[in-house]
């Protein structure tokens, strides 16, 4: 056998060697941009050269055939030039005005909706799930390929009142991050401890540390040295299953799912916001989880109908009040939705404003 | 003889429907005959419509490498390799993109060769983690597409740990608003890290995220232990003759409504003839105006850089946003990077000697305090770092003659 190879060790790439001459040129020079219609930008340098960019759809997990077909389309519309979004839509970029039309009517033709830009609905940032992943609870390239089925309109339309980021996570660590919704899961039992597996599988101090309630003891179960879970203290928040599998928190049908709302990553207008629990308990229902996708629909259907302009749907929350959210989109309102744990009185209200 | 075709009913209401489909991809790598992945997707297939049908996970981690690299191989063994034997191996290489995620599509088919020759042919573009995802290989296979991928130019990710590797907005490469160049000062700070990408040995993960104004396009607030994000701090630019245009186009009450209303600290107003009056005072450079009207309205021209730190997700203390560390500093010249990569290696060496293990820096500061962080890491005090000051009055304050000299004498040298 040949001698290893040590590796180069040379970091990320430079970007530029990989960018379009028009990109190479005006970089940093750019003066303006506008949509001159949804999925497609166009932006203006200080020279006056216009950069047109059409973004589209894609799966995320590609097949190298599809990969090499995204290939074909930009050799033939963009000098051999793409970019991808940190959201996974792919990004076709021309100098060229009279490729616009033809390039959208390609990557439609090809199966590649074109959209995402503005005030759409994006393309669903997501996780690895049942493909991969070593603990996911669902798998969110179905839930997400089943919910853009359903929402691909409004990806290729920028008709919602400010864009709206939509993220599915497989597990409560959400990989997915904060989203205008999140669809992630929520388990709903305690782990189902293998307690013949433990002491040969999982380092004991490390697993009872990770538990964020300190519900994990160490135990002898059956002259074994394993672990027990205090089931009333339990949040189920399955971080002990990572670093300890036989403590399974997986369940097919006590892992659901829950929606939260008004996630948002900017400072744009309000600060950034994390998401806020406003169901839970929906069936993990593969291959089409009808019924996320449902409170999904009607979520973005109040936010859709009700939000001012440039709006996103927690600063629409926060304008309208969580009453009238939880009377426009029907959705039942219970104890779990109140935060009860550390710091959670800063989520009450405080204050003599309410809504009626 | 090729394996058959698993049945694979639920997997194939995944195929219909106008988006595009990845059971369509897994499926078209599975026909593939004659193709070394074939066989291989024909059994993730078929593993993948057992998860379906049980909704239960089967892939295990373990120890996977490349040779003189502690991270970036993210190993899979399958539980249920006895039913489905030819995917019982099915590891991801986490592999770093060209800030921006930029390719030429030369360089793209070269990946889907090597991919097509030794992985799955499946490649997810791209990981929440911001790398190229090359997701199924076999472990006696992860070697030899590793020295590919490495002999075309690119490295791998992060995993465990260590650093990770880091995500970046488009940029000055193709947006106006961007006060920094992203691109540059992702790729200037990363590689200055790669021992700590490859060979990871901090209490937990330690993230970077470039984003080039308030927009934070990289989801860098939230995401990253230090985000890095553009901002200004002189006037705002305003061509007043596009207000107008402006104001023409969308009318007064909707101009005053998606503008004037919207401003967070109330710091614009219409003015009779239609221009912007800006107090720029109060503005706090939150991007709505300027994302609202893109002609009219620009960052001002005295850009760099804020830095906040802390970010991370619920694991375990619960969600924490970063809060500022740094409300500006320049980051035009080869000192300025200089001075911001000495702030990241202080950064990265006070979370090394001071987080509890699977700590995040974030939890870190909450458990020791900001003020002891900061001196930790060797900054200053900034009014800009608080949202308002304490409200519990139990604070010891003995020293406060001493630091209120500490401030007046930074205040008089910043003067000078």
């Amino acid at each position: 056998m040949s001698e290893l190879r040590r590796p180069i060790e040379s970091g990320v790439p430079e970007s530029t060697q990989f960018m379009h001459p028009v990109l190479r040129e005006n970089y940093g020079r750019w003066a303006w941009h506008d949509r001159p219609r949804p999925g497609v930008l166009r932006h203006v340098s200080d020279t006056g050269v216009a950069m047109f960019t059409v973004k589209a759809g894609t799966q995320r997990q590609m097949d190298v055939y599809t990969i090499r077909k995204l290939a074909d389309i930009a050799d033939e519309f963009c000098d051999g030039y793409i970019r991808f979004t940190i959201r996974s839509a792919v990004e076709f970029m021309t100098p060229k005005e009279e490729n616009v039309q033809p390039l959208i009517d390609r990557l439609e033709a090809e199966g590649f909706p074109v959209g995402g830009t503005g005030n759409s609905v994006g393309f669903i940032s997501h996780t690895q799930g049942w493909l991969h992943c070593d603990i996911p609870g669902t798998d969110a390239s179905g839930v997400v390929k089943a919910l853009m089925d359903q929402l691909v309109d409004e990806f290729k339309n920028e008709d919602m009142p400010n864009r709206v980021k939509i993220t599915t996570s497989c597990c409560q660590i959400n990989c997915g991050g904060q989203g205008d919704i999140a669809i992630n899961v929520q388990h709903t039992k305690p782990p189902v401890i293998n307690h013949e597996l433990v002491a040969g599988v999982c380092e004991r101090p490390a697993v009872i540390a990770r538990c964020p309630v300190a519900a994990i003891r160490p135990a002898l179960v059956g002259g074994k040295p394993s672990l027990e879970v205090d089931e009333k203290k339990c949040v189920c928040c399955g971080a002990c299953y990572p670093p300890c599998p036989p403590m399974q928190i997986n369940d097919p049908v006590n892992s659901k799912i829950a929606i939260w709302v008004g996630g948002k990553h900017s400072s744009t207008r309000s600060k950034p916001m994390f998401h806020k629990l406003v169901a839970a308990g929906i069936p993990n229902n593969a291959p089409r989880w009808p019924e996320a996708a449902e409170v999904v629909r009607k979520i973005l259907g109040a936010y859709k109908a009700d939000a001012r302009a440039w709006e996103r749907m927690g600063e629409w929350i926060e304008r309208i009040g969580w009453p009238r959210f939880f009377e426009l989109t029907e959705l039942p309102f219970t104890k779990y939705h109140v935060d009860n744990w550390r710091g959670g009185r800063a989520n009450l209200n405080t204050s003599a404003h309410l809504h009626f | 003889m090729s394996k058959k075709m698993p049945q694979t009913p639920l997997l194939d209401q995944l195929e219909s429907g106008p988006w595009p489909s990845f059971v369509t991809g897994l499926k078209r790598l599975a026909n593939d005959e004659g193709q070394p992945y074939a066989d291989y997707m024909k059994s993730l297939l078929g593993q993948l419509e057992l998860s379906y049908e049980t909704r239960k996970g089967y892939w295990k981690g373990g120890t996977v490498g490349v040779f003189g690299y502690g991270a970036g191989v993210i190993p899979r063994f399958s539980e249920v390799a006895d039913k489905h034997p030819e995917s019982s191996e099915f590891h991801t290489l986490r592999i770093m993109p060209a800030p921006g995620f930029f390719y030429d599509t030369k360089t793209l088919r070269a990946l889907c060769d090597i991919w097509a020759e030794h992985g799955s042919g499946l490649i997810a573009l791209h990981g929440q983690s911001g790398d190229i995802m090359m997701q199924g290989c076999r472990t006696e296979q992860v070697q030899h597409a590793w020295d590919k991928i490495n002999e075309l130019g690119f490295d791998m990710g992060g995993a465990g740990a260590g650093v990770r590797t880091a995500a970046s907005c488009v940029g000055q490469a193709r947006c106006e608003q961007a006060c920094f160049d992203t691109l540059k000062a992702h790729r200037t700070v990363i590689n200055d890290f790669t021992d700590d990408i490859h060979r990871p040995s901090l209490p937990y993960k330690m993230k970077f995220k470039f984003s080039g104004c308030a927009n934070d396009c990289a989801n860098a607030t939230q995401r990253a232990d230090v985000a890095i994000i553009g901002t200004w701090r002189d006037d705002m630019q305003v061509n007043q003759d596009e207000v107008k245009a402006k104001v023409a186009q969308l009318g007064r009450k909707e101009f005053i409504n998606q503008v004037i209303r919207m401003c967070p600290s109330q710091a614009l107003a219409l003015n009779d003839d239609d221009t912007l009056d800006v107090d720029n005072k109060s503005c706090v450079r939150c991007m709505h105006c300027i994302n609202v009207c893109t002609k009219a309205l620009k960052p001002g021209k005295d850009r760099g850089i804020a830095i906040l730190v802390g970010g991370k997700r619920t694991l375990k203390i619960g969600d924490l946003m970063g809060s500022v560390l740094v409300p500006f500093m320049k980051l035009d010249t080869d000192e300025d990077y200089e001075r911001l990569l000495e702030l990241a290696h202080n950064m990265l060496d006070f979370f090394a000697e001071n987080a509890l293990e699977h700590e995040r820096t974030g939890e870190m500061i909450e458990r020791i305090g900001v003020v002891n962080y900061l001196e930790g890491i060797g900054l200053d005090l900034d009014v800009n770092m608080i949202a308002q000051p304490r409200t519990n009055s139990y604070v010891r304050t003995d020293g406060w003659d001493e630091e209120a000299r500490k401030w007046n004498d930074r205040k008089t040298n910043a003067a000078e």
